[in-house]
């Protein structure tokens, strides 16, 4: 093998050595919290008619 | 003569089956239908509010009068969000907040009501402020 083969060899090794790989940034946590607020928004609307009641049979404390 | 007489005992008896009945409810029905006139006015004045996180607040200066009734009624609130989250599968938190979303759609015009941002605001006829996952 001559050294020109070679060097280009490790030339190309390099490069995909540092270009090659995928960073993923961190933009999860944004739609980790719109899903607890969804999942929370649910909850409440599940227990709106519950609290409603509520209030209307214990209208001395509210 | 015997019919009247029948007839007679007959109205007697529906007559007593009524008056118990009245009684009946008057003893059964909570002694809580009504706000206390000290919570009825305190809201009125706007001197306490209602907070997004289902409890009562004193909106302005504290006396220890305020304290006491705003204490007691945030404890009975507690005792039956307990009890209604215990039924629903929820936590006291969620359920709280849910009551809290109601109360504050509740307050009528000039009573206070905490914002999202925490702040007191006194209700208009305009809907209330409310956080954004109330239903």
């Amino acid at each position: 093998m001559d050294w020109n083969r070679l060097w280009a060899l490790l030339g190309s090794m390099a490069f995909l050595g540092t270009s090659g790989c995928i960073n993923v940034a961190a933009p999860e946590e944004p739609i980790v919290i719109e899903l607890n607020v969804n999942i929370e928004a649910r909850l409440l609307v599940e227990l709106a008619e519950d609290a409603s009641n509520t209030i209307d049979e214990n209208a001395d404390i509210f | 003569m015997n019919t009247l007489k029948k007839r007679g005992l007959g109205r007697k008896l529906a007559l007593g089956a009524l008056t118990a009945t009245a009684t009946a409810a008057l003893l059964t029905s909570p002694a809580s239908a009504q706000r206390d006139p000290a919570y009825a006015a305190a809201r009125a004045n706007g001197t306490v509010g209602e907070q997004i996180d289902g409890y009562l607040g004193i909106v302005g200066e504290a006396t220890p009068a305020l304290r006491d009734m705003v204490n007691d009624i945030n404890i009975k609130r507690r005792a039956v969000y307990t009890q209604r989250a215990q039924t629903n599968q929820a936590t006291l938190e969620a359920y709280a907040t849910t009551a809290g979303c109601q109360a504050i759609m509740r307050t009528v015009p000039g009573e206070r009501y905490q914002a999202p941002d925490g702040t007191w605001k006194t209700r208009t006829s305009a809907p209330p402020e409310r956080l954004s996952i109330c239903p």
